[in-house]
């Protein structure tokens, strides 16, 4: 069985005369225990999928089960075993650390005690800083915590809503080595970022886009299944060379990735020497034009071009 | 059960480390009953009145002292002529102005008829008929003394007895209806401003997706109000008793109960407000809106509720703090037992039920 199964689910906001779709039409499943990525711009859509498989809102059109439970007729089921952790801090500021698990725990009709276990490697991270209210602690602190009061009734099915948005790149780091860790206790994780470079960390990703999933795979397939040969370029003037490149005749896209443009050519015309004389005569300097391996957000660019 | 308390328990975290609301709640009621009892009274005292005596005799004497001994009058000026009278009206130093006639004690002993002209600001038409009827009776007084040495048949003399606030205190009718405006506010307004902050805080959102059933939401998020309103009403009566020397009457914990009863009602409309509010700012003015006004203006302890006009007598009605205030009023100064105010504690019963029915079926099990 599936831990989530998402059929034809199509989500509309606003009155008749300005429909905003949010979801349009999106099937996918996830397997028990499995970690998946829903990834994303802001915007696509993935609040809106997370909130109607929490039970938060309905949908108009499509059915979904979390758990083997119907998100609409099943409600109550569902709330009694996922956990779930919105995109905004949804904890008790005024209260500490301590209190706010305490609360969850009581809550979902357990106690720290029972599940200790589940949340000790992420808990005592955070434990230094019990008594301090949650108002106070940093951004990586609060995403720690809304972790383990999220997972304090050992739910089987965890929802993640942007975990790592607004969190510095080692609690990010950090972060994701936990839910790796909470995998293993065969917990199903459905975890949504904006990050194209978390989705590697995922056992299956979906990008999704306006609404509408463009692929679902592994992140090894969707780097496999980047379409031609791409190209890391760099030069003195990286601004220039990014204007210069879009403005290439043969060049189908042209994308800024750190220290390297990524440039993609039409059917690969003109080869590397044709990209280097065409440099050349715009007066480049200190050129550097080698192949490199297509990663996710250049396939994500890619589908979303082609779409 | 565990969930209620722990529930309960976060509840009472949330108001003692907030000091704005712990401040409402403990300060706010004392500084009304204060104010009402001893600022905003519409007793007269010691009102400046000014005299245009035109006899000067031994009967004009008598009453102008009688007048300026009252605890009612002080008698601030001497006037020399008519023209005065409407001068020392618009300088607005005196209330009112007694003329007496030329010969007013001759007149009084050959004719058995003398006239005393009492002049009041009719700007502020309840103030005017208060005084011009106290000096109205001090006047008679004096009357009536005089004719104590010669019998006169067929006098008949009114008796007046002001029941169970015999010396007509502001304050008697003050209480009951400040009590009734406190524990509307505390109770409505913070109950309702207590659960949309969950919303807007976003806490709204796990709560729903935990096994938490709503009736327990509401009733845990309504006892700690409650029960801070019961202190409030405790704080309320000390400081009525021992401060405004207001008496309590009837029985303790008829009162107490009935409060109770009215609590719970507020608390009902707290709850009925929060279901269709978005933030703390719209829940707090609605509340205020909503439930302060009607309870200042038709709850019947600011403007009689008797010389309204029909249709509003009628929507007085809807008014919860109406019935509260004339259970506290009958209960509290009056004396009265459950028998007398079974009616009015089975109106505040049905309205909560109705207020607790529609909040339970509002409220919102998704976002949206």
């Amino acid at each position: 069985m599936n831990a989530i199964t998402v059929d034809h689910i199509v989500k509309t906001y606003g009155s008749k005369k300005q429909v905003l779709t949010a979801l349009d039409d999106i099937s996918f499943e996830v397997k028990k225990g499995e970690l998946f990525g829903i990834i994303g711009p802001d915007g696509a859509g993935k609040t809106s999928l997370f909130r109607i498989l929490t039970t938060l809102l309905l949908a108009e059109g499509g059915t979904a089960t979390v758990d083997g439970y119907d998100v609409v007729k099943d409600y109550k089921q569902i709330r009694k075993s996922v956990g779930y952790m919105p995109g905004k801090f949804s904890l008790y500021q005024d209260l500490s650390v301590e209190e706010n698990l305490e609360f969850f725990a009581t809550i979902f009709n357990t106690s720290i005690d029972q599940n200790y276990d589940l949340i000790k490697d992420i808990y005592v991270q955070i434990e230094p800083f019990k008594k301090r209210r949650a108002g106070k602690l940093s951004g990586g602190m609060k995403q720690k915590l809304a972790l383990c009061c999220a997972l304090i009734h050992k739910p089987s099915v965890l929802f993640l809503d942007e975990p790592t948005t607004g969190v510095d790149a080692v609690s990010r780091k950090e972060f994701w080595d936990m839910l790796k860790d909470l995998k293993k206790q065969g917990i199903t994780i459905l975890v949504s970022t904006p990050y194209m470079d978390e989705a590697a960390m995922c056992d299956r990703v979906a990008l999704i886009q306006s609404g509408k999933i463009m692929s679902i795979e592994t992140p090894e397939n969707i780097v496999k299944e980047f379409e031609g040969e791409l190209w890391a370029v760099r030069s003195a003037d990286m601004y220039r060379l990014l204007n210069d490149l879009k403005q290439y005749k043969y060049t189908e896209s042209c994308n800024s990735f750190g220290e390297y443009h990524h440039l993609l050519l039409t059917k690969n015309q003109g080869g590397k020497e044709g990209v280097l004389k065409y440099l050349n005569e715009l007066s480049h300097k200190n050129i550097l034009l080698e192949h490199t391996a297509p990663n996710i957000e250049d396939r994500f660019m890619q589908l979303m071009k082609n779409t | 059960m565990k969930q209620f308390l722990i529930f309960v328990k976060k509840e009472f975290y949330h108001i003692f480390r907030d000091r704005k609301s712990l401040l409402i709640i403990f300060l706010m009621p004392i500084m009304q009953i204060i104010l009402f009892g001893f600022a905003l009274t519409n007793e007269i005292k010691n009102s400046n009145i000014a005299v245009l005596d035109n006899s000067k005799d031994e009967s004009t004497a008598a009453i102008i002292q009688r007048l300026d001994a009252s605890r009612y009058f002080k008698v601030y000026q001497n006037l020399q002529s008519p023209s005065d009278i409407e001068k020392a009206f618009k300088t607005g130093n005196v209330r009112m102005v007694v003329v007496f006639q030329p010969g007013f004690r001759e007149s009084l002993l050959h004719t058995h008829a003398a006239q005393v002209q009492l002049i009041a600001d009719g700007s502020d038409p309840n103030t005017a008929t208060t005084i011009t009827n106290y000096a109205g009776s001090i006047i008679s007084d004096y009357q009536k003394e005089l004719y104590g040495q010669f019998e006169i048949p067929y006098t008949i003399k009114p008796e007046i007895r002001m029941l169970y606030n015999p010396q007509l205190k502001g304050t008697y009718n003050f209480v009951p209806g400040v009590m009734a405006m406190i524990l509307i506010l505390i109770a409505a307004m913070m109950t309702s401003v207590a659960i949309v902050r969950e919303k807007e805080i976003n806490t709204m959102e796990v709560i729903l997706v935990s096994p938490l059933k709503p009736l327990l939401f509401i009733v845990s998020k309504a006892i700690p109000y409650i029960f801070l309103s019961l202190v409030n009403v405790v704080t309320i009566l000390l400081v009525s008793y021992f401060v405004l020397d207001v008496p309590i009457n009837g029985n303790l914990f008829l009162l107490m109960a009935e409060s109770l009863l009215f609590i719970i009602t507020a608390v009902s409309l707290g709850l009925m407000i929060s279901t269709f509010t978005k933030t703390q700012q719209e829940a707090q003015m609605f509340s205020l809106m909503a439930l302060l006004l009607p309870t200042l203006l038709l709850g019947g302890f600011m403007f009689p509720i008797e010389s309204m006009p029909l249709p509003l007598q009628i929507v007085s009605n809807i008014v919860p703090s109406k019935w509260y205030f004339l259970i506290v009023k009958d209960v509290m100064i009056k004396g009265l037992g459950f028998s007398q105010v079974w009616k009015e504690s089975l109106v505040l019963l049905g309205m909560s039920l109705f207020l607790l029915t529609i909040s339970l079926k509002k409220f919102k099990i998704r976002l949206s």
